[in-house]
Order: C-alpha cells, then structure tokens, then sequence
C-alpha cells in the first residue's frame, strides 16, 4: 500500500526548496568554475615559467618575423614566382602523400569497421577486439610511426604515408563502425537468403547504403591528411615541410623562399578544404 | 507501350553506367597507386632500406647489453651497461660472470662460451669450434684452430669482430670490447648510484618499512622516491614533466580556442551578429586562421616566444580559435529563438538573454566539440612539441634521433600512447558528466 499525500506542500516549501536546490546548483557550477580557472592559470604560469621567452615580452614580436618575411618577399618580388615553381613538386609529394593515405587508410578502416560491428561481423566474438585494434591505431600519434620508419626505410614520403595511413585507418575504423550500426539489416537478409557470401552481402548490401557517408567522412579526412602531410615533412619526411624547414634554417636571406612556401601551403590547405566541401554539399542536398 | 519501352532503355542506359562505374572506379584507384609506386620510388626504397636498423632497433626495444671493455692504450679493464660511462660498475656492483683483476679478466658467456682478457692477448674459447687468439701489438693478429676463417669472424689487420649466439667480441688497436646480452631494460627503477640498486623487490620494501636509514638526513622511503625521481638514466622526473607540458600544452591551446571563440562565434552567426559586415569579416579571420595550419603558426610563434611548452599552447589555441569559431557559430545558428524570448519578456537585458537564454541550449554541444578536440590535440601536441621543442614530442625525437637508445624510444612511445588513451577516457568520461548531467 502506497500512501499518497493529500495535503500538498505549501508554496512557501516549494518556493524554499527551489531555492536552496538553485542555490546548490549555483555553488556546484561556481566550483567548478573555480577549479577550471585554478587550473587554467596556474597551467599557463607553468607553460610560460618552462618557455624560453614570456607571453609578455613575447607578444609585440609576433609580427616582427612575419613583417621581416613579407618585406624579404617584397623587395625579391621578381623572384617570388620562381620559387613557387621550384616548390611545386614537393607540393605534389605532399598532396600524393595525404591522397595515398587516406585512399589505403580508408580501405582499411573499411575492413576495420565490417569486422568490428555487431550484426555484420564474420566473426561476432572477435569485434571487440577490431574495435582495440582501431583504438590503438589512433592513439599513436603520427609522428611516432613517422620518425621510427624513417630510421628504418630512410626519409621519403614512404614512411609518412605509412605513419598517416595508420591513424587514418584507425579513425576511419571508429567512424565507419558508427556509420555501418545505422545500416538497414534487411537487404543483408535478403542477400543471405539466396545464398551471398559474406563478401557479397557487404559489398552488395551494406556497401551501396554506406558509401555516400564513407566518402564525406574520407574527404573530411584528406583535408586533415594534407595537413598532417606537410608537418611530417617538417621533422624529416618529405614534400613541402621539408622544403620550408630548409628555408627556415637558413633564415636570413632566404626569407622570400619561405613565404612562397608559407602561401603555397596556405593556398593549397585552403583550396582542398573548398573543394572538399563543395563535394560534400553536393553529396548532402543531393546534385546530380 | 512506348512509354514502357523508353523506360526500359532508360533503366538498361542507367544499369550499364553503374557498371561501368564498378570497374571504372577500382580501375583509377588502381591506376593511381601505380603511379605513386613510381612517384615514390618504391623499387629504390627497398634497396635503401636499412634492415639491419630494423633489427637493431626490435632487440635493442627489448633487451641491454653489458660492455667489458679494454683501453689498449692504458689497459684499464672496466664493465658498464651499453658503454655509458653512466653505468659503469664499481668492483663491489659487478655481475659475478666478469672477474677483472688487473691486467687479466675472465667473461663468461652463456652457453659454454667464454672469453679471457690477458694483457693485450685476447682469448675466445667456443666449446664447438677451439680457442681463438688475437693479439694487439703491431695491428692484430688473428690465431684460430682451423686455416679458415668462419664466417662469423669478420677480421682485417685494424680490428677483429667475432659475432655468436652468446655476445660479441671486437678487439681495435684502441679498445677491446665484449658484450653480453640481456633480457629487459637496465636500470628502470634505480641506477648504479643508488643504495637500492641489485636488492629485489622484497629487500627494497623491508629496507623502507624497517630498514635502519641509509642517508640520516631523511627517510627510507624519501630516499627511495628521490632516487626513483632523479634516476640518472631514465629521468623519471623529466619524462613526467614532459608528459605535463604535453597535457598542459592540449589543455591550454584546447580551453584557450574555446574562450576566445565563443564571443566572436556571437558576432559570426547570422541571428546574433550587429551587422552583416562585422560577420563577414569574422568569418573570414576564421577562414584564414583554420587555413594557415598549425605549422605556419607553429614556426611564427616559436620566433617570437621562444622555444617551450607555452609557445605549443598559443599555436594550437590560435589555430583551434578558428576551428572552434566555425563550429560554435553553426551551432548558435541554431539555437531556438522562442526561449530568449521567454527570458527578454521577463525584462532581461541582452546579454542577460544570451546568458540565460542561449548559453544553456549550446553548451552541451559546445562542450563535447571542446573535449572532443581536446583528446585529438594531445597527439596534436606531441609532434608540436617536437617542433617548438617541448614535452614527449622532444624527448622522442631526441631519442630517436641519437639512435642508440631504441628502449628509451619504446618506452616513450608506450607512454605517450597511454598518455592518449587516457585524454580519451578522461574526455569521453567528461562528455558524459556534463552533457547526459549526472552529478
């Protein structure tokens, strides 16, 4: 037997216990608020304490060395369009570098991710461990892979391919799984029915309903590949980062050939990121 | 009838593209990696690379070699760990299978193999094959049992190297050196400095709870941590405080982003923004600053603050800044409008409405767009601060670059990968906290 409470509480209980609730509430969100400012300051006083140069001294001479590039650039402005030739091969290696990574590390994380999702894996007892094997993929940072397979094969765009196309396969395991649990089962029982192998329900069933997404997510994934293409080169793996690191040790004199760089980057960084997302509204609303 | 017919062809047209398209596809990407087979010189690349590296760096991951190790310009006979005049073993320290007296020392190595320094004569005895004798006075002499060299002697008048299963031996005109190979790394807990060093697990404890004090000054176990702390070797300290700056270049560049966007995503989105032009304008910095990329910033930065942890920070906040701006002016485009309403008819000023009325509708996606960047810049970190010079980032490539220290790399990678894994716990572990809002 329930007893219901037939007198309801007065407004002055209700009003006093909403208060003292919003009161509790003010003082757990100001805590935390304090906690997360503690943290933030005393993080930045140690980041600043262990830098080389202070944030103060620091600030006015942001500008000095992109002003001292853009007036090396401007007084060599005749040479600035050499330059750009010049580096446009390593351009291409970097591109050629973020395209083959995604394309393999896309393929893979396809495989990653049929095998890591419940209801289209082969093995169902075994997606548990797909799923680590994705996780770890990405939890090791390019550079780790980069700079141990350069000792190993040499510099070269290889060992950077190799490096993204890892976490990129580790990624793409993690979000295509998540695509693949949206898929619809039936067509995967349709296929079974008149007797499809695994291979041919994937690519016949789930494939044809996924791809739309895959591809978004790839082309999400080639513009962050580029970017992580060209810092590779910068700790000794080929393409533009590369180039720029050589430049910039030069320093002095060199700053033209820096800037064309730095605007061959930033044009090409930007030019991908506006194609890639044209193609994926095109994909979203529907073109052809 | 002719409508079906013309719908026929149609759907045969539409089956015969999608064909095409089914081998038209594999075929380009096919025809793709052909080409950057050349591109990147992969036929050459197997002729440059290094296997023998490979190897080095998979035995050296796992195991230490012990150094004994002659001058033949003095004739001091000394041991150490991986010939760092760090680990050399004092007469009381070393390992029992070396007996260095004077002018003579006896090494045994595992199976049945041993060797006898005497002098400048150098013995190996290897119960398979005899004793060989190698001499350095006036270059070196090479004396085996048999009349051929085996070839797992490599010799010349300037140095003799005898590679086994059982270790190493190389004898120059400067210095004669054996190695013993053992499983593990050396030193992880205690270097030779220490008092704990050589007392097993047990000992070390007993030492701490009931020992008498080695060092008056202080505790057992203050003495233990301390040692631990400063081992010379493996710098416990230092890695963890670059573990920290790593964590704390994320946390700063990460937290950072999101408090400098959030008020120019207000001026960046089309139902909150003063004018059109202010938001095209805005819009456009955010565009630059995503475009520019790490790097760019990265090297801009660290000219004007230096090399360090806080110039890490301001590179991934300046280019998270844009990110973050991009994001949350999407997300306030959506917000609905009928609750800053309820909140302005209650006589609540403009900022007052977007406290009140706007801030609680976003900040769960805001947050989880926050903590999600936040797990992905702390690898981000790790390669900035291999270029600002900061954090893991720059004792791995250091490591790596000195290519001796292939343990030190490994056990930088695993933390570094444990160091991930656990932004990604804590992250997710956040997400829920605060968004689902248990707590």
């Amino acid at each position: 037997m329930t007893v219901i409470n037939a007198v309801p509480d007065s407004p002055q209980t209700i009003r006093d216990s909403y208060l003292a609730m919003t009161r509790r509430k003010r003082l757990y969100s100001g805590i935390m608020l304090l906690i997360f400012v503690i943290l933030f300051v005393s993080g930045f006083r140690i980041a600043e304490d262990r830098n080389a140069g202070g944030f103060l001294d620091g600030i006015g001479q942001i500008f000095d060395f992109p002003a001292a590039m853009i007036s090396e650039a401007a007084e060599k402005a005749a040479n600035l369009p050499g330059h750009i030739i010049d580096v446009l091969p390593a351009l291409v290696e970097t591109v050629n570098i973020a395209a083959v990574s995604t394309l393999i590390g896309c393929l893979a994380g396809v495989m990653l991710a049929l095998l890591a999702t419940r209801g289209l894996a082969p093995w169902p007892r075994l997606t548990g461990m797909f799923r680590r094997v994705s996780d770890i993929l990405r939890a090791v940072p390019e550079i780790v892979v980069a700079l141990v397979l350069i000792f190993v094969l040499g510099g070269g765009p290889v060992p950077a391919a190799i490096a993204i196309a890892l976490h990129t396969a580790g990624a793409m395991g993690k979000l295509f799984s998540e695509v693949n649990e949206n898929a619809d089962l039936k067509p995967l029982d349709g296929l079974a029915s008149v007797g499809a192998s695994w291979g041919q329900r994937m690519w016949l069933g789930v494939i044809p309903q996924v791809a739309p997404n895959y591809f978004s997510y790839g082309l999400m994934r080639f513009e962050i590949n580029i970017r992580a293409s060209a810092i590779l080169g910068f700790v000794g793996a080929g393409g533009i980062g590369y180039e720029l690191k050589n430049a910039m040790t030069f320093g002095q004199g060199k700053l033209d050939e820096a800037a064309g760089i730095f605007l061959v980057l930033f044009v090409t960084i930007v030019a991908f990121d506006q194609l890639s997302s044209l193609i994926r509204n095109r994909l979203t609303y529907g073109g052809a | 009838m002719a409508a079906t017919a013309v719908m026929r062809e149609d759907t045969l047209a539409r089956f015969r593209g999608k064909r095409i398209q089914a081998f038209a596809i594999p075929a380009l990407i096919l025809l793709y990696l052909g080409y950057i087979v050349f591109a990147f010189d992969l036929p050459g690349l197997m002729s440059r690379a290094r296997l023998d590296n490979a190897v080095i760096l998979l035995s050296d991951a796992v195991s230490h070699k012990v150094h004994v190790t002659r001058d033949n310009r003095r004739g001091t006979i000394e041991a150490s760990i991986e010939g760092s005049r760090r680990m050399v073993f004092d007469d009381s320290q070393r390992p029992d299978w070396v007996e260095i007296d004077g002018e003579t020392a006896r090494i045994a190595l595992p199976m049945g193999h041993a060797v006898l320094y005497d002098g400048p004569t150098v013995i190996y005895d290897h119960p398979d094959y005899g004793q060989i004798r190698i001499r350095s006075d006036d270059g070196i002499q090479l004396d085996l049992p048999g009349d051929t060299v085996p070839e797992w002697i490599n010799a010349s008048n300037t140095r003799v190297s005898i590679t086994t299963e059982a270790g190493r031996l190389s004898m120059t005109r400067s210095r004669t050196e054996t190695l013993r190979y053992f499983p593990g790394w050396e030193l992880f807990v205690f270097d030779l400095s220490s008092p704990f060093w050589g007392m097993s697990a047990g000992e070390v404890a007993s030492t701490v709870l009931w020992g008498e004090r080695i060092d008056p000054a202080r505790s057992n176990l203050a003495l233990m941590i301390s040692n631990i702390w400063y081992n010379n070797i493996w710098q416990h300290g230092e890695v963890f405080w670059a573990l920290t700056e790593t964590v704390l270049m994320a946390f700063l560049g990460t937290f950072g982003a999101a408090i400098v966007a959030l008020p120019l995503a207000f001026l960046a989105a089309g139902n909150f923004a003063p004018s059109r032009a202010i938001r095209f304008v805005v819009r456009r910095v955010f565009d630059f600053v995503r475009g520019v990329d790490a790097l760019i910033f990265t090297i801009i930065l660290s000219r004007a603050f230096g090399p360090g942890p806080m110039t890490g920070a301001l590179a991934i906040l300046t280019t998270d800044t844009g990110t973050f701006g991009k994001m949350f002016s999407e997300a306030l485009e959506n917000v609905d409008e009928k609750q800053i309403e309820g909140v302005r008819s209650t006589g609540a000023s403009t900022v007052q409405g977007y406290r009140f009325g706007v801030i609680p509708q976003v900040m769960p996606v805001l947050l989880s767009q926050v903590l999600y960047l936040f797990e992905s810049n702390t690898r981000s970190a790790t390669i900035i601060g291999a270029i600002v010079g900061g954090g893991i980032g720059l004792l791995l490539t250091q490591a790596i670059q000195t290519t001796a220290d292939w343990e030190k790399v490994s056990y930088y990678i695993i933390l570094v990968v444990l160091m991930v894994i656990a932004m990604d716990t804590l992250s997710g572990w956040l997400r829920r906290k605060l968004i689902k809002g248990e707590g």
